[in-house]
Parts: structure tokens; sequence; C-alpha cells
């Protein structure tokens, strides 16, 4: 089999799952009218499948950063942070993340995909090991792939299991990575991070705890798993994005240890990329700004979250185990998530469609991502769309 | 690590890989686990993760990627056992 012809292999493995015409995946977007609504052909849809948590898309002090800095510094840096491309903008962002984290250093990536790529495959490499979650995002899997170390998984959130894998390296714990998520994208769950420290402080390692989902959520304000557990000092490193609560694209690394500043001199998806635009930076800064005294905005999300895991429990559909802004249906069959997902829109509510492998232990997830600025109103219609539905899919 | 060690390993792979995968292939130490077999990743890192247990034992995924025979995994088993 040549190389076009393994492509066409995976492609027709896809079309099995789904038929032509069902544009499950990269569904276009045609118009977007709120951090709630957009258009997606002809019908005017509910937004339950984005990672706007905060519902700050639209925020105006935000937009009226990005539109200044455009003005004033023009559409992009042309150059790499190692070259050109450190403006006042991203030095001040990565100042103020690192107060954000009482943290004494932080440093900006061009997106939360490159910040868990580059801080990993600058930590470590061969003859390294990264300890990780089995669910852990791509961007993690690749980092680890990418620093050369050996890679060993833990069963997701076990404890017993984390702790026979520490006990196993024996001396060569000392040059192992931990890595764990603040909430886990598929099932929306939360680490166990007390005990993944005290572990961590029997066995010894390095922590490093990535807030993409968790950040503006979780804590009193928003700093993500580390505040809410009130174990912010005991992570070594701690990684997230822009693209999610702080609604522009990037990513971010923060640390004590003053090591971190050496990242830029070893870090490839650093250095050999352009660095964020000017605009993203500054709408970026004042959503951190927002996201800082954001604790009404992160009881709403909490409100609205909490209603709809109730509605879908009550529905019969299986969620991951905590409420959260991520509340994932588990189907038994890809069928039936296709079922759920094609009806769904058909009345008007886009969420996302999770089939194997890319969901855990094979499972076929209908993901819902809950925001602040979700009315009342409108979770409710969404609880009620999912229980109508619940007999004809799973019946 | 002695030979009769790897003799253990190499018999629980294949019977395990016999009930998991069900076929009729009969299964050697040559078997292919991909083309012959048509074992997952998914279900090839639940077998992995039963034989770090009984061999008590962490097998980095990554070094999974070079595996394509039954011999090639029982070595790689025998080889972290040896060193742990």
């Amino acid at each position: 089999m040549n190389l076009l012809e393994k492509l066409d292999a995976a492609a027709a493995a896809r079309k099995a799952l789904l038929p032509d015409g069902v544009g499950a995946f990269g569904i276009p977007i045609e118009e977007v009218y709120s951090a709630t609504e957009a258009r997606i052909g002809d019908r005017r849809v509910l937004l339950l499948g984005t990672n706007n948590y905060l519902g700050l898309t639209f925020a105006p002090e935000c937009i009226r950063a990005a539109h200044e800095a455009i003005d004033k510094e023009g559409t992009g840096t042309t150059g790499s942070r190692m070259a050109n491309g450190s403006y006042f903008g991203h030095r001040a962002l990565e100042r103020e993340f690192a107060d954000f984290y009482q943290c004494s250093s932080g440093i900006v990536f061009t997106t939360g995909y490159q910040a868990n790529l580059g801080t990993i495959s600058g930590l470590v490499g061969p003859g390294d090991t990264v300890l990780i979650d089995g669910d852990s995002h791509a961007s993690i899997y690749d980092g680890c792939i990418l620093s050369g170390a050996d890679i060993i998984r833990f069963k997701h959130n076990d404890m017993v299991d984390m702790e026979k894998r520490l006990r196993r390296l024996g001396d060569r714990v000392e040059t192992t990575l931990i890595i764990a998520e603040g909430i886990y994208s598929m099932l929306g769950d939360q680490a166990p991070l007390a005990e993944i420290v005290k572990l961590k402080n029997t066995y010894g390692g390095t922590l490093l705890i990535d807030e993409a989902h968790s950040l503006g959520v979780l804590g009193e304000t928003g700093q993500g798993l580390v505040e809410k557990t009130g174990l912010l000092q005991e992570v070594d490193f701690i990684t997230g994005t822009f693209s999610k609560s702080l609604c522009s694209i990037g990513g971010y690394c923060v640390s004590n240890h003053p090591q971190l500043e050496q990242l830029r001199y070893v870090s490839h998806p650093y250095i050999f990329t352009a660095s964020p635009s000017p605009a993203t930076i500054a709408s970026t800064r004042a959503a951190l700004e927002l996201l800082r005294k954001g604790s009404h905005l992160r009881k709403q999300l909490w409100r609205n979250c909490t209603q709809l895991y109730a509605q879908l429990k009550e529905a019969g559909y299986t969620l991951g185990p905590d409420p959260g802004p991520v509340i994932a249906a588990m189907l038994d069959t890809p069928q039936q998530a296709l079922l759920l997902w094609q009806n769904l829109l058909e009345h008007n509510i886009y969420v996302n469609l999770i089939l194997p492998p890319a969901a855990p232990e094979g499972r076929s997830l209908v993901r819902c991502s809950v925001n602040a600025a979700h009315t009342k109103e409108q979770i409710q219609y969404v609880g009620d769309t999912f229980a109508k539905l619940h007999s004809l899919v799973c019946g | 690590m002695t030979e009769s060690n790897y003799d253990e390993i190499m018999m629980l792979l294949c019977d395990r890989l016999s009930s998991l995968t069900n076929s009729n292939v009969q299964i050697t130490s040559e078997t292919n686990l991909i083309s012959q077999l048509s074992i997952d990743s998914i279900k090839l890192l639940n077998l992995i993760m039963e034989i770090e247990d009984t061999f008590d034992v962490s097998i980095p995924i990554n070094a999974l990627t070079d595996i394509q025979t039954v011999r090639e995994l029982a070595d790689l088993v025998h080889k972290i056992k040896s060193a742990s």
C-alpha cells in the first residue's frame, strides 16, 4: 500500500462511520451571532459545542483592545519570539500570567497545543520518563513523543495504578515528569490532585498540571484546579490555553522554577514559529483581567452546568462522574451517537460528536460545552430536547 | 531473568492473544499482531496493562511502535523485566 492508498483506506474507514453528507466534523459555521448562537446552513443554532466557558467572545473590552492593537502594531509580528516577535504585549502578558499564579516567571506560546508540546519536550528528553494519565489530551501525547522520553500511562484517574507505576520506576523517578489535567476534555472529570501530590511527595518526580479546560472555571479567581484544591505551591509547572475561557488563541506555562526561562532556548515549538499577533495578545490580556474578577461569570457558568448535568442524568443518559462545563453523554455505539447528534442539530442545537478512536476506551460521545452566557431557558431547552430524544436513540 | 521466565512470557502472550482475538489463527512466536490477528490499539494497550501487572513492569508505549510479532513483544517484556 503506497502513501496515498493509506489515506484512501483511512478515508474509507471514516466514511463507514459517517456517510457522505453528514458533516459532523469540521461543520461549516456561516455566521456567528453571539457567544451562544450561530448559523449552520439555514439554521439558527444554539452553540453547545464551543469552549467559550465564560462567554467572553464578544466582550467589548477584548474587542476594543484587539482593535487598538491592530491600529498601533499591525496585523502580525512576522517573526519568532526568539527573533523579532517579542513585543511589549507578549512580555506584559507573561508577567501577568506569572502574577496571576503567584509564580516567578511565565512563557507565552503561539497555541495551547504548542504550550504542551514546547514545555514537555523542553523539560524531558531521551532517557527520561513521562508518567501520564491515559486520557491525556493529544497535545500531551505529542509533546511526550517529540521529547523522546519513555512514555508510561496510568489508568485514567486511578491512583492505585499510578502508585504502582511510580514504585516500578525506582531511581528513574528523579528524571520523571508526571502530567495530569485540571479538567479532562472528553468526560469533563477532574484529576484527583490531592492524591497525585501525595504520591509525588512520597516517590518524587516533577509535576505538571494542564489547566486548559479548568482555567476560568475552577477556583475563586479562576486559576483552575490548583486553586480549587489549594495546591498551587505543590505543582512545578502549569500549562494552559487562551482558546477556551480567554476566547483567543495561544498558550502559557508558568512556574517558580527559574529553569523555566531556559525553555526559550531549547523548546522548538516556542522558537520555530511566529509569535501570537498583537491583536491576539491584547484581547487575551483584557480577557485575563475579566477572568480574574469574573466570579459572577463562574457562578453563572456553574448554575448552567449543574442544571444541564441534572437534566441529562434524569433523562437517563450515562454521563461523566463530575458535573462541569464539559458534559458528555456516553452512547453504546457510534451509530447511536450519530443519530443523537443529527437529531439535536435538527432541533437547532450544535454539540460535539466524538467517535472511536478519539474517545477513551472506544466509547462514542455526544459532548456539550456549557458557558456562562447561556440563559436558563436555553439550557432548559437543550435538556428537554435531550430527554425527548432518549427513547429514539437508546430505546 | 532465566530462559524459563522467557517461556512463561511467551506462553502467557499466546494464551491471552488467543482469547482476546477469538480467531482461528494458530498463534506462534512469529504471528503478526496487526496483519494476522487484526488487534487494534485499544486491545493491545489493554493486553499490555495485563502483562505489566503480571510481571510487575511498566512498558513505555513508545517502545511498542516497532513491535510486529508475538516474539518481538515477548523480547521487549523480557528485556524490561531483566533490567528491573
